[in-house]
Order: C-alpha cells, then sequence, then structure tokens
C-alpha cells in the first residue's frame, strides 16, 4: 500500500510492517529491550500480536501456529533464546507446515541487558538458518526472505538482528505482500511432528539434508552482495557492521553476507581468493572467523579487544589499521536510576535497614543496586531471585541465612518465577524463605508492556487476570501478604520484619501502580469498568478461589 | 566526496531529545536526503542520559556518528554539555539551552523544539518543512506553541548568524 514511498522506520518497525505485509497470522514474544518495538508495531499496523507469560510460550504458541500452516514469528531479545532454547531445538527437527520466523535481537554492548551473548551461535547448535539484516530496508526485506525460506524448506529461521538495527531509523520502501497467504488447515504428520526417538533419529537425518541444500542454496542467494573495490583489502562481513565498513574503507572489497547459516563457503572462498588482504569484520564472538578457518581458509580476525562491546566506524578502522592502542574511555553520563517518586524506594530503604542479603531480578528494582541503596546481592536472569534465594538459604549460616530475600517484580513472576515459588514450597529451607514481589500493574523497565498479570493484552483490551496472590497461596505458600505501602507509613517494614522473624515461607506482594503510567492505568481501568459484568464474570471464573485467606 | 551532516542530540530522559531527533530526521527525509537515526534507549525512561544521532546526505552507511565528527551538537541539559563534547568536531557548532532566553518560551517542554529551530537556522532544509513536519508529529493543540518555540529558536540563532 505504501509502494513508491520512503519512510523512516527503525529495524523493528521495519520488521512488523513486513510481517504485516506478508499476512502473518500470529507475532507472539515477551517484552525485551531491543525487540519490544517489534510486536507493538505488528499490532499498531493491524497484526494479531500477543504477549506471551515468557519467550518459551511464546515461541511453542508459534510453533503451534505454524504447525497448523499458518506464517507465524516470535520475537524475543537475546537472553529470551535462552529461555525458548528448549522448543527451538526441537522445532529445528520437526519443521512446520506454515511459516516461523523467531526473531532474536541481540544487545551487543549490553545498552539494557545483563550479557552480551551472540545469538549467532543458537543457528548453529540448533540447526536452522540465520539472516542477518544490515538496515531497516533489510529488516524489511530480510523478515519477506525468512518467511519464503521457512515455507520453501519447512524450518524455523531465525532472524538475528542488534541493538543498532532494532533502534536505528533508517528509509524503507516498503514493497507489499510477497505472494498469496496459505489458509491454515491441519495436516495430520505424527512421523514428523511426534519428537519420540524413533521418528526423531530420521527426523534429524532430515533436518540436516535440508541444511546441505539450503547451503547450496546460498552459494548464489541475492541475500549476500560483493561490493567491487580494491583488490588490496578485502572485508567479509555482515549485519551493522557493514555499514561501519563501507564508511571506514570505502576503497575496500566487501562481501557482505546476509544468509549466515548455513554460510555460502564456495562463494566466501572466491571472494577470498580475489584479494590480497582479507579482514573478518563482526560484532562480538568470533563466529565467521571460526567457520571460515574451520573450511581451511585464511582470514585476519579482529584482535580480542574488540570482542567486547560494539563495533563503529573508529573501531572498525583500528582493526584495518592493527591499531591495538588503548581507546578513549567515553565520559560517564548521568546512570539511570529509580525515579524520584517511584513508590518501590521505600522497599529498598527497608532492606538496606534490616540489612538484608537480597537475590535480585531482572527489571527496574534491579536499579536498587545502586546508590543510595545499594540493596541488592545478585542479578543473575529472569526469575533467579527465587533460585538464588533458596541456595543462600540452604547454605548459609543461620544468623546470614535468616537474612536473605528474593526480590521479583510482577511481570519477571509470571515470567519465570512461579517454578521458584514451587522449589520453594518444594524443598523449603530451615528457616523458611521470604519473597517480595513488587507489583507495579507494568512491565516497566522495557516501556510499560501488559503481563496476564495486568489482565490486560499487548494492546491494552482486557482480558482474564492472573492473581498473583491467589496464585501463592494455591502452591501452598501459607503466609501471602498484599500491602500497598504508601511513603510515610512503616507497614512494609513492620510485616517484613515480622516474615524474616516467622521462620515460615511467606510471600508479601507489594502492590503499588508505577507512578509513569497512573494516567494510564486509571483509563484502562474506566474502559473496563465500561465494558459492564461480561469482563468481570469472565475473569471471577478463569481465576479459582483463594484456598486460604 | 560523500558529503554527510552528522548532528547529536543530547539530555536526559524525559526531555524530549528521541522527539527532537524523529522531527529533526523526518525533515531530511522530506527534503530528499538518505538519513539514518541512531538511539540508544533501554534504561533511558529512568533519568539517565540520552543521545541521538542524525545523520543525512546522499548516502549515509553508518548510523552512528563517529567520535569527533559531529558538526552540530546539541543539548538540552547544561550538565550533559561536557559529557558529549567529543562528539563534536573541532571547528562544529555546539547549540546549548542558553542559546535560548527560557522566559521566552511559551511552555518549558518547548525547549528541544526551540532548539531544533536554533538549529535549523545552520540547515538547508526550508521553514516550511519543518514547520510541517512539526505539525504531523505532535497533537494538533501542541502546534501553536511548538511553531512560536521553533521560530524563536531559529530567529534568535539566525540574527547571529548574521551578525558574523
Amino acid at each position: 500500500m505504501n509502494d513508491l514511498k520512503r519512510i523512516l522506520l527503525s529495524g523493528d518497525e521495519a520488521i512488523a510492517l513486513a510481517a504485516r505485509d506478508a499476512g502473518v497470522a500470529l507475532g507472539t514474544g515477551y517484552p525485551g529491550t531491543p525487540s519490544t518495538e517489534i510486536l507493538e508495531a505488528f499490532s499498531a499496523y493491524g497484526g494479531r500480536a500477543q504477549w506471551s507469560p515468557n519467550e518459551k510460550v511464546a515461541l511453542e504458541v508459534a510453533i503451534g501456529a505454524a504447525f497448523g500452516g499458518a506464517r507465524a514469528m516470535a520475537t524475543m531479545k537475546h537472553v529470551g533464546l535462552n529461555v525458548a532454547s528448549d522448543p527451538l531445538f526441537t522445532a529445528a527437527y520437526t519443521g512446520v507446515s506454515g511459516a516461523l520466523v523467531i526473531v532474536s535481537a541481540d544487545d551487543p554492548g549490553m545498552a539494557s541487558s545483563q550479557n552480551e551473548q551472540d545469538n549467532r551461535r543458537y543457528a548453529v547448535a540448533a540447526g536452522v538458518p540465520m539472516l542477518e539484516p544490515a538496515d531497516s530496508q533489510e529488516a524489511y526485506d530480510f523478515t519477506l526472505a525468512a518467511i519464503e525460506i521457512s515455507e520453501r524448506w519447512k524450518i524455523p529461521v531465525l532472524l538475528r538482528v542488534t541493538t543498532r538495527v532494532c533502534h536505528s531509523s533508517t528509509v524503507v520502501r516498503p514493497r507489499g505482500s510477497n505472494g498469496e497467504v496459505p489458509t491454515p488447515d491441519f495436516k495430520r504428520d505424527i512421523k514428523g511432528r511426534v519428537m519420540i526417538p524413533a521418528y526423531a533419529r530420521a527426523a534429524h537425518r532430515k533436518l540436516r539434508q535440508k541444511l546441505d541444500e539450503m547451503q547450496a542454496w546460498n552459494e548464489s542467494c541475492s541475500l549476500n552482495q560483493v561490493i567491487p573495490g580494491s583488490k588490496l583489502l578485502g572485508v567479509i562481513t555482515s549485519g551493522i557492521s557493514h555499514m561501519h565498513v563501507r564508511e571506514a574503507a570505502p576503497e575496500a572489497s566487501v562481501l557482505k553476507l546476509g544468509f549466515t547459516y548455513p554460510l555460502a563457503i564456495k562463494a566466501i572462498e572466491t571472494f577470498i581468493k580475489s584479494v590480497v588482504r582479507c579482514v573478518i569484520i563482526e560484532e562480538g564472538d568470533p563466529y565467521l572467523v571460526d567457520a571460515i578457518r574451520a573450511a581451511g581458509l585464511r582470514v585476519e580476525a579482529k584482535p580480542e579487544m574488540f570482542r567486547f562491546g560494539e563495533l563503529d566506524v573508529a573501531r572498525v578502522r583500528r582493526i584495518l589499521n592493527y591499531d591495538l592502542s588503548p581507546e578513549p574511555a567515553k565520559p560517564p553520563g548521568k546512570p539511570p536510576q529509580l525515579c524520584d517518586a517511584c513508590q518501590y524506594r521505600i522497599v529498598f530503604d527497608s532492606l538496606r535497614k534490616r540489612d538484608c542479603i537480597v537475590a535480585g531480578d531482572i527489571g527496574c528494582y534491579t536499579l536498587g543496586v545502586l546508590q543510595p541503596f545499594e540493596a541488592i546481592d545478585s542479578c543473575v536472569c529472569m526469575g533467579a531471585s527465587l533460585g538464588v534465594g533458596l541456595g543462600l538459604r540452604h547454605v548459609l549460616p543461620t544468623g546470614q541465612a535468616r537474612r536473605v530475600v528474593s526480590v521479583i517484580g510482577d511481570s519477571t513472576f509470571v515470567h519465570s518465577g512461579i517454578s521458584g515459588l514451587v522449589e520453594m514450597v518444594y524443598n523449603p529451607p530451615s528457616n523458611g524463605h521470604v519473597v517480595i514481589i513488587l507489583d507495579n500493574a507494568t512491565t516497566a523497565m522495557t516501556g510499560h508492556q501488559e503481563h496476564p498479570g495486568t489482565g490486560r493484552k499487548l494492546n491494552h483490551e482486557t482480558t482474564n487476570r492472573v492473581v498473583i496472590e491467589d496464585l501463592a497461596r494455591a502452591v501452598g505458600v501459607r503466609r501471602v501478604y498484599v500491602v500497598e505501602h504508601r511513603a510515610g507509613s512503616d507497614e512494609f517494614e513492620r510485616l517484613l520484619i515480622e516474615c524474616l522473624e516467622s521462620d515460615e515461607l511467606s510471600v508479601i506482594i507489594a502492590r503499588r501502580p508505577c507512578i509513569l503510567i497512573a494516567k494510564q492505568l486509571r483509563q484502562y481501568q474506566q474502559r473496563c469498568e465500561c465494558d459492564g459484568h461480561a469482563a468481570t464474570a469472565a475473569v471471577a471464573s478463569a481465576v479459582p478461589a483463594a484456598a486460604f485467606t | 566526496m560523500n558529503a554527510i551532516t552528522n548532528i547529536v542530540v543530547a539530555g536526559l530522559g524525559g526531555q524530549g531529545v528521541l522527539r527532537g531527533t524523529d522531527i529533526l530526521a523526518e525533515v531530511a527525509l522530506q527534503a530528499g536526503y538518505d538519513v539514518k537515526k541512531s538511539e540508544i534507549k533501554g534504561m533511558s525512561q529512568r533519568g539517565g542520559s540520552v543521545t541521538g544521532d542524525v545523520r543525512f546526505g546522499a548516502q549515509v552507511f553508518s548510523p552512528m556518528v563517529p567520535t569527533g565528527e559531529a558538526d552540530f551538537l546539541l543539548v538540552l541539559e547544561p550538565t550533559q554539555v561536557e559529557p558529549n563534547r567529543q562528539m563534536l568536531r573541532s571547528d562544529g557548532t555546539l547549540i546549548a539551552p542558553d542559546a535560548i532566553d527560557a522566559e521566552d518560551l511559551p511552555h518549558k517542554r518547548t525547549l528541544n523544539i526551540a532548539l531544533l529551530g536554533a538549529l535549523s537556522a545552520h540547515l538547508p532544509m526550508s521553514e516550511e518543512i519543518w514547520l510541517e513536519a512539526l505539525r504531523a508529529g505532535f497533537e494538533e493543540s501542541f502546534f501553536a506553541a511548538n511553531q512560536t518555540a521553533f521560530l524563536l529558536g531559529r530567529n534568535s540563532a539566525g540574527k547571529k548568524l548574521g551578525q558574523k
């Protein structure tokens, strides 16, 4: 519809628009920088987009949709793919009937993440084809290409993007749809879909055969390009690094790889032989270097100091000029902090005052680690606060063990804290444990997305609500408290002391909506009330009655 | 030589840095340039430092302005000048909040737009394109205040340029 128009889109928006144009029937995911805007934009463009409780469930729902013959997309940040890796590896075996695009948004440099893992390794480990766009036009085009490849080889495709591609806006000329959209229809394929060992053995062979075919196809694939230049310097690159290379070394011959697993090794060999010096410029791990050298080809790799952080034009110049001198440190900016009026400052004040040992989690409240609180002692991954807190309780001397608490947000709790709560009930530490769930009624850190505990869908329409306190009681926690703490009141602190001293398993839900969305929350509330009793009845029937009161 | 204009906008979360770069990039797009805009958000909502890069010209490759290559550094918050000064070319132009007399602003939240106005006096895009981007980029009720702020910045910078 915007065929001739030039528009500025972020990489995330471009993926969303392509998904809409390609007739993707369902987009699923869990919010995570820098991937969050993909599903939000897909929904805004009219696509059906859903937040799942976590990435594993999101990918499973998308797999189901693709088993049903639909075009489906699952989006997540890099660490989200760790959570979804279980279905990923076996979905590579089962393949799909429709199309399945899995978007992994990596964060080299950790603008907003706990690690800078390089998810290109997942394509190799799971055996799924991988495309890497370098700007928004490619994000659009490669999303369409990913759907074509997925349908042609009946396999999930990994679309691997990075923060700079997701959050940079560049000019896009949308090309419109890529053909007729298939109608979902269930076709029974027991041997292809039921991965008992007997069927999985055959499925694995089939997967390797598909990868061989794709590799051969990739040798002349238009997703890779050669930019001719000087024969003295050749660069092989992919993703955003390509853009830095073109600017840093406009004279170089460049092989820009777009389809980066399985690699077009023959095309790479031809390019290497065509130049005197050949350097691989890639962000993060030496993925291309390892694969190309393993094929017996000689290439230069970047020095180890450039494994860390993002690349940019200056760093690419350094790599090409063999410059190993120390890089200038960027002057520190102002770090983020808990909002001045954040309702959860009071919680960290109390934890600090009691000298608690705090197993923390992922969210705004991780900022409780910074001054003035310095009241978080660990942060590993989504949901880890429960397990880590329990492990500390199990081994520490009693005096220390009794000061351990787990602190987790509402969205993170639903994401992967529930299993930790089950663990707590099943293997209770001898002095009990205290779990504090900070329920601010939103996924705040990623930009205020809904989750199952808010009772609203991705587009903020009302749906069934998972009630955290009911869930905690149903799991078997007897001490479950909900406190709507207020500044100036010591209610929260008194409750914390009582729970710590009880030596029992306790869950404290500190419930105050995020101040940044107080106004929106009131609007949603009003809309919900206008919807009348139908919605209320649906919620009531979906939530089991509390086992304890 | 492929001439690229490099602009870095800096401030704190909530000041309108990203909205400012949105408008700037849209103006460059409408004027027919290739344009790229890059920003790091993520945790910026919690009041931390935010910067946005806009580059335009015949063909732009990297979306990030290389350190020391910004032609213009536009800063919305005085404390953010020093942390970002290294982005500016030695002969580049700094546009700091003191370029505008805050008393004259129709609303203090229009500072980003007034500073864009000051920047616009240095750039080749027409006033018409700028005003159209301001009209399209915000709710209609904000346009009058934004127009006033924009022209305030544009005219005051234009006068200073004229004096040189």
